[in-house]
C-alpha cells in the first residue's frame, strides 16, 4: 500500500502537480441500519464524548452488515457532513449500492488482502512472503516522539512518556511504563497485540479500534498487560 | 587551559527557575576560580541582565555582537561582585528572528577560546529561541518544577536535546542533568507534589540536585544578586552542593545549623530520605 508512484509534467517550465501514493489511517464507520435518523441521534452521542477526535474526521463507510438495504447516499452524506464528518468512501458494498454511492461522490475503497488471501491470489510458487523485521528502541520514548514500524513489530525496551505515540503494522511491545499511545495493526492487521509492563496509556488502539485511558482505567490500569482483538472488539487482560 | 564547557540551563516550561538557576550556577562557578559567561537567549523579553543586577550597564547585546555591530569585549558586562563573571545580555528591542546558527556559532567560539564556562540561559519553549540556545550545548541542567505540566515539558525538551542539538545530529549525546526546583519536602509527604523518586523516574535523568522553594529567592531577584551570592539560606546551600556536583568536587564545608535547613541536606542532594 505504500507505492511511492512519481509522475512529474515536464512539458512545461513550470511544473505544476507531482503524484506520490500515500499511506492513511482512517476510521470506519460500520452501518447497520438505513434509518439516518437513529443513525444522526446516535451518532450525535458519540461525538460528544471525544469531539475533538470527530471533528473533521474523514470516514470509510462499511456496509459488510448493511448489505440487504437500501440506503439513500446523498442523505447519509448530508447528514455525516452536518455533524462535521467527512465520508471518503465506502466499502463492502453491493454492486447497486457501489452504483449508487459513486454517484454521490463517494470513494470505492477496498481493504488490502490478508497475508492469507495474498498467499492463495499468488500464481508465482517463487513469490517470498514480506519479511517481519521487528524495529527494537533501548532508549525512552519521550513526550512529542512518534515512532513508526512499518511492515512488522515495535520493540521499545524502555518506558514510553505521557505524549509520545508508537504506531506499527504489527504488534507493539513495550518493556516497561506505557503512557503514551500506541496503535498496533494500523494497516488493518487484526492479529496485533499490545503488550506492556505497565498500563497507563492514553490510547490503545488495534486495527482502528480503540480505548482511551478513561476507558482503560476501569479494566486493567497500572498492571502488565496485553491488548487484542477478539470477537470484533478491543479487549485487554492481564499479562 | 582545558576545553571550555557549553552548558545549557532549559526546560520547556517558563518560569520554572532557569533564570535563577543560570546566575546561581554561573555564579558559583565563577566564585569557584572558574573564568564564567552566563548568556540570556531570551531575545525580546530579556531578564538574565535585572537577576544579575547588571541591567542599567548594558550598552550592546548578543544581537549587536551576532551582527557585527559589536564586538565581544563591547557587549560582555563584568560582574562587579565576581572577577571571573561576565553577562552576555539579550537584546529587548528586536526577536529571536535575529539569532541565526551561523552567527550564535560565531560567538561562542569566540568565548570558547576565553572562557572555561559557557552557561546559555534558554527562553521557555521548544522554538528557535530555546533551539538556539541548546543547539551548541555539550550538557544540559533540565530546570523542572514537582508538578505535571512541568515534567511533562521537561520530558519534551529532553527530546528535542536527544534529536535536534548538534552532538545528537553528529551522533553523540548531550550530557543531561535534571535540577529539580521550588520543591517543598513537607507538600510533597503530604501528595500534594511530586516528589523527587517521582521525577526523576518519569525523566530518566540523573539528579543533580533538589533546590527548595524559599522566600530567599524572591528577595535575590529583586535586588539583582544570584542566589549563591546572597546571604545564607536553604537555596543557596542547595545550588553550591548542585554546582560541587555538576564540577564533580567535594562539598563546601558547612559550619554552622543555625538555620536548620541542612536538616534537608538529604533531600537536596537527592539522595533518598
Amino acid at each position: 500500500m505504500s507505492t511511492h508512484l512519481e509522475q512529474n509534467n515536464t512539458t512545461n517550465a513550470g511544473i505544476a502537480f507531482q503524484l506520490k501514493g500515500g499511506l492513511f489511517t482512517l476510521t470506519t464507520l460500520q452501518i447497520f441500519s438505513a434509518d439516518i435518523n437513529a443513525l444522526h441521534t446516535q451518532l450525535t452521542a458519540k461525538i460528544q464524548q471525544a469531539p475533538n477526535f470527530f471533528h473533521n474526521a474523514p470516514l470509510v463507510l462499511d456496509l459488510k452488515i448493511a448489505v440487504q438495504t437500501n440506503i439513500d447516499f446523498a442523505a447519509l452524506s448530508d447528514m455525516l457532513k452536518s455533524l462535521n464528518l467527512i465520508p471518503v468512501g465506502i466499502k463492502n458494498a453491493t454492486p447497486e449500492q457501489t452504483q449508487n454511492a459513486i454517484k454521490h461522490g463517494f470513494a470505492i475503497l477496498r481493504d488490502a488482502p490478508n497475508p492469507k488471501e495474498r498467499e492463495l491470489l499468488a500464481t508465482n510458487p517463487q513469490v517470498t512472503p514480506k519479511s517481519h523485521v521487528a524495529k527494537i528502541i533501548t532508549d525512552p520514548v519521550r513526550s512529542g516522539q512518534q515512532i513508526y514500524a512499518p511492515d512488522g513489530d515495535l520493540i521499545i525496551i524502555n518506558q514510553v512518556s505521557n505524549g509520545a505515540e508508537l504506531i506499527a503494522d504489527g504488534s507493539i511491545h513495550v518493556y516497561g511504563s506505557m503512557r503514551g499511545r500506541a496503535l498496533a495493526g494500523i494497516n488493518g492487521n487484526t492479529n496485533a497485540r499490545i503488550f506492556c509492563n505497565s498500563l497507563e496509556a492514553e490510547l490503545v488502539s488495534v486495527a482502528g479500534n480503540y480505548k482511551i485511558s478513561e476507558d482503560i482505567e476501569r479494566q486493567a490500569w497500572k498492571i502488565a498487560a496485553q491488548i487484542y482483538i477478539k470477537d470484533d472488539r478491543l479487549q485487554i487482560s492481564a499479562l | 587551559m582545558t576545553e571550555a564547557k557549553v552548558i545549557v540551563v532549559t526546560s520547556g516550561k517558563g518560569g520554572v527557575g532557569k533564570t535563577t538557576s543560570t546566575a546561581a550556577i554561573g555564579a558559583e562557578l565563577a566564585r569557584r576560580g572558574n573564568k564564567t559567561v552566563v548568556i540570556d537567549f531570551d531575545i525580546g523579553l530579556r531578564n538574565l541582565d535585572l537577576i544579575m543586577g547588571c541591567e542599567r550597564r548594558v550598552i550592546y547585546d548578543f544581537i549587536n555582537v551576532i551582527n557585527n555591530e559589536a564586538t565581544l569585549s563591547q557587549a560582555l558586562i563584568k560582574d562587579k561582585r565576581e572577577p571571573n563573571l561576565y553577562v552576555l545580555p539579550a537584546s529587548q528591542t528586536r526577536n529571536k528572528d535575529a539569532l541565526q546558527q551561523e552567527g550564535v556559532s560565531k560567538v561562542i567560539e569566540q568565548l570558547k577560546k576565553e572562557f572555561k564556562f559557557i552557561i546559555c540561559d534558554s527562553p521557555a519553549g521548544i522554538e528557535r529561541g530555546a533551539l538556539m540556545a541548546l543547539y551548541f550545548a555539550e550538557e544540559a541542567v533540565i530546570v523542572t518544577n514537582p508538578e505535571v505540566s512541568s515534567v511533562r515539558d521537561s520530558d519534551r525538551i529532553i527530546g528535542v536535546l536527544n534529536s535536534d542539538s548538534k552532538l545528537a545530529k553528529e551522533g553523540s549525546e548531550v550530557k543531561k542533568h535534571l535540577l529539580i526546583t521550588r520543591f517543598s519536602p513537607s507538600r510533597a509527604k503530604r501528595g500534594e507534589m511530586l516528589s523527587v523518586e517521582d521525577v526523576r523516574e518519569i525523566l530518566a535523568v540523573d539528579l543533580l540536585g533538589v533546590i527548595p522553594e524559599s522566600p530567599a529567592v524572591l528577595s535575590a531577584s529583586n535586588q539583582g544578586i544570584p542566589i549563591t551570592l546572597d546571604v545564607d539560606n536553604d537555596a543557596k546551600f542547595a545550588y553550591r552542593a548542585a554546582v560541587s556536583k555538576l564540577l564533580g568536587e567535594p562539598e563546601p564545608v558547612q559550619t554552622s545549623n543555625k538555620w536548620g535547613f541542612l536538616k534537608n541536606i538529604r533531600i537536596f542532594k537527592g539522595e533518598p530520605v
